[in-house]
């Protein structure tokens, strides 16, 4: 691993789950011609969205929280080293071992070293976002290892040898005969096989997925999981998730090891008043999900007596090069962005080609991997700001969409600019009526200026979105911005 | 390894330059203390938890033993495990008390009907009951890995919201916050209660 001082470390090529093979409209048009996923998506995100509306709704302040959970965020990015410094220093005096790894290879080789010196061939999994990213499974299959994922979206998605398409509910692009039959097809393969004449009910098919993982918890050995957050001043890691799978993981083993992205830092104990109301309710829709497990360090004779974890870089520090950008690095991950996005909603995750998908995955990808190298991302989006409006965090998505977009024009390996452009227009039916939309909406910035808000958009965006409230569209919509310095679109 | 950390540290320094410090507006409800134990908050804890498909039985401190014996015995529990420190006076005869002495493996939890423990604190506004493996509590399998969990929660113990539970909290101790027995949306978003943690979440709340 060379440094090139002064070059930003984007995530390299060649391991994990950044880059697609194909850009963000060829995969798109794909999509959009399978009707099963598009109606699997309206429906599951119009029901989070109701949850959600409602149990947000229900926060007297929750501006309020919004607001400090941004600033909490942004006041660790400011001071990212000291504040991974300090964590380092906690974790380790209360028995816990940090590695630092530069980018997914290295995340990769440290983990796999440590199974190894367990010398077990099997760990379970809680699902993690930045395992995912890394390709963990995979460099773990390489070394003989057999990762066994334990969240029941992800089981399905492992047993059927697919793809995530939602960070909270990955399998939502499977109905519940296909995951029937996947369980009868595969499960018995991977362990416990599932009861003979097992039907669709979605009761029995998380009982079959609990016989099927229950042996696998008593005997692990070894677990590996993701954080939600890391706090820096006391050394406490937090998993937060419904089903109990973390809880089996993050209890039972001997051995437990965490990856986790360099950005997921809370400065104090104390933060964690603020983003336990913020994650669940924009997340599952929920006042609390069922468990969250906190852990710092090592307890005498509760839980793993070994633990390890693994902080990772791979494209964050370029991410927080570029303050135009860094704000990306906020996000916790709650997939409420995904779930207001027309465009989200019409092509699905696996469209994106990473494992961060909708609106939060067009800002980070690219920066994540560099532009150069998801150049088509930053246009899978109609720059309705409806992400805006409900991301916990406040992470102003449109302008960075924006910002983006002009780094994809500009860079030299940008050579599908028109496709882009023109298979996003092509996602929405009415494509004038869209940008006469768009201009209203616009419009709507000088009459709303005084609120800062929009109450409603005009038809057809008003379709389109059903937040509450939208932010401001920026003063020149993308559309416009693209007549005026490219000729018609 | 000590390359990696290093350059990363380095990379950070090089993004981060020029930030300024943030100020944090905390303008948000923090703890407050109020309401603690009023059964206006007993009241908010119980309709959350009900919320989640859990069971709850509002009792007196005299009625705990009868509720808790008319409770396993309509749930079936024969053998429960009972963490060191759960007040003994609440154990009815009949079924098997099991002690986590020496550790019991998780074969053995798994092969208990029930757990019983008391808890650290309870949040009413999101009906979350935080168990920090203290006294009456046990060590975190405990509570995990038996397919029934009944807690005990004294009105005292609930707060109003989270700002209050976490200014409470110690969190050098291995915590535990339970909103609801387990469960999961993953398929078609329809939630089933019950996956791998206790399916069956009984809680009374001891008032007065
Ligand atoms: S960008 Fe905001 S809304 Fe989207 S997943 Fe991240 S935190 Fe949630």
């Amino acid at each position: 691993m060379t440094t090139d001082l002064g070059m930003p470390a984007f995530a390299p090529r060649g391991v994990g789950h950044l880059r697609g093979d194909q850009s963000f409209p060829e995969a798109a048009r794909e999509a959009l011609g399978n009707k099963q996923l598009r109606s699997n998506l309206g429906r599951a995100t119009a029901t989070i969205r109701t949850k959600r509306a409602a149990v947000v709704a229900e926060v007297p302040d929750w501006a309020d929280l919004r607001t400090a959970g941004a600033a909490i965020k942004d006041a660790v990015l400011a001071d990212l080293g000291a504040q991974l410094l300090r964590l380092e220093k906690q974790v380790t005096a209360h028995g816990g071992h940090v590695h630092w790894a530069r980018d997914a290879n290295e995340a990769n080789r440290i983990v796999t070293d440590l199974v190894r010196a367990t010398g077990q061939t099997d760990v379970v999994k809680v699902k993690s976002m930045a395992t995912q990213e890394i390709g963990l499974n995979e460099a773990l299959a390489e070394a003989g290892i057999a990762a066994w994922e334990t969240d029941l979206a992800e089981l399905i998605v492992q047993l059927a040898d697919d793809r995530p398409s939602h960070i909270l509910v990955p399998a939502i692009h499977r109905n519940r005969t296909e995951i029937r039959d996947i369980f009868l097809r595969e499960m018995g393969r991977a362990g416990v096989p599932a009861p003979a004449g097992l039907t669709d009910e979605p009761r029995e098919l998380a009982e079959a997925a609990r016989l099927h993982l229950r042996a696998k918890f008593l005997s692990a050995q070894v677990a590996i999981s993701g954080a939600n957050f890391a706090v820096a001043e006391t050394g406490t890691l937090a998993v937060v998730e419904s089903e109990g799978n973390g809880r089996m993981c993050l209890t039972l083993p001997k051995t437990l090891i965490t990856v986790m992205g360099i950005e997921k830092l809370l400065p104090t104990w104390r933060d964690l008043e603020v983003f336990l109301q913020l994650l669940p309710r924009s997340s599952t829709g929920e006042r609390m999900n069922p468990y969250t497990s906190m852990w710092t360090g090592v307890t005498p004779g509760d839980g793993p007596q070994e633990f390890h974890l693994v902080l990772l870089d791979n494209g964050r520090t370029a991410t927080l090069a570029d303050p135009d950008g860094r704000a990306a690095l906020r996000c916790i991950r709650c997939s409420a962005c995904l779930n207001v996005c027309p465009v989200y909603e019409r092509t699905g995750g696996h469209a994106y080609g990473s494992v961060y998908p909708g609106p939060i995955g067009a800002v980070l990808s690219p920066q994540l991997t560099g532009v150069k190298d998801n150049p088509s991302l930053p246009f899978a989006s109609s720059l309705c700001g409806a992400c805006y409006d409900v991301c916990p965090v406040a992470i102003d998505i449109p302008t960075m969409l924006v910002h983006l977009r002009a780094e994809a024009v500009a860079s030299k390996g940008m050579k599908a600019e028109r496709a882009a452009m023109g298979g996003v227009s092509s996602l929405m039916r009415h494509p004038r009526l869209y940008g006469a939309a768009l201009r209203m909406g616009r419009l709507g910035r000088i009459l709303g200026r005084r609120r800062g808000v929009i109450r409603r958009l005009p038809w057809p965006m008003s379709a389109w979105t059903r937040a509450r409230d939208l932010p401001l569209p920026p003063t020149e919509t993308f559309r416009d911005w693209w007549v005026r310095t490219h000729g018609s679109p | 390894m000590n390359a990696a950390r290093t350059e990363i540290l380095r990379r950070i320094d090089a993004a981060i330059s020029r930030s300024a410090p943030v100020e944090i507006p905390r303008t948000y409800r923090g703890p407050s203390g109020e309401g603690r134990g009023s059964a206006a908050v007993v009241d908010l804890m119980q309709d959350r938890l009900v919320d989640y498909k859990a069971v709850v039985h509002r009792v007196e401190p005299a009625q705990v033993r009868a509720v808790i014996a008319a409770a396993l015995a309509d749930a079936g529990v024969e053998r429960a495990v009972v963490p060191a420190g759960f007040p003994t006076e609440w154990l009815p005869s009949g079924p098997a008390w099991v002690q986590d002495d020496p550790a019991l493996t998780a074969a053995e939890l798994d092969d208990l009907d029930g757990v019983l423990t008391t808890c650290r604190i309870a949040v009413a506004e999101t009906g979350t009951i935080v168990l920090d493996a203290g006294q009456g509590q046990g060590r975190r399998a405990l509570s995990l890995v038996p397919d029934y969990h009944l807690v005990v929660v004294l009105a005292d113990q609930i707060v109003a919201s989270v700002p209050d539970a976490v200014a409470e909290l110690d969190p050098t101790r291995p915590l535990t916050w339970i909103s609801g027995p387990s469960a999961t949306s993953d398929i078609e978003l329809q939630r089933v209660e019950g996956v791998h943690g206790p399916r069956r979440l009984v809680v009374l709340l001891v008032t007065g």
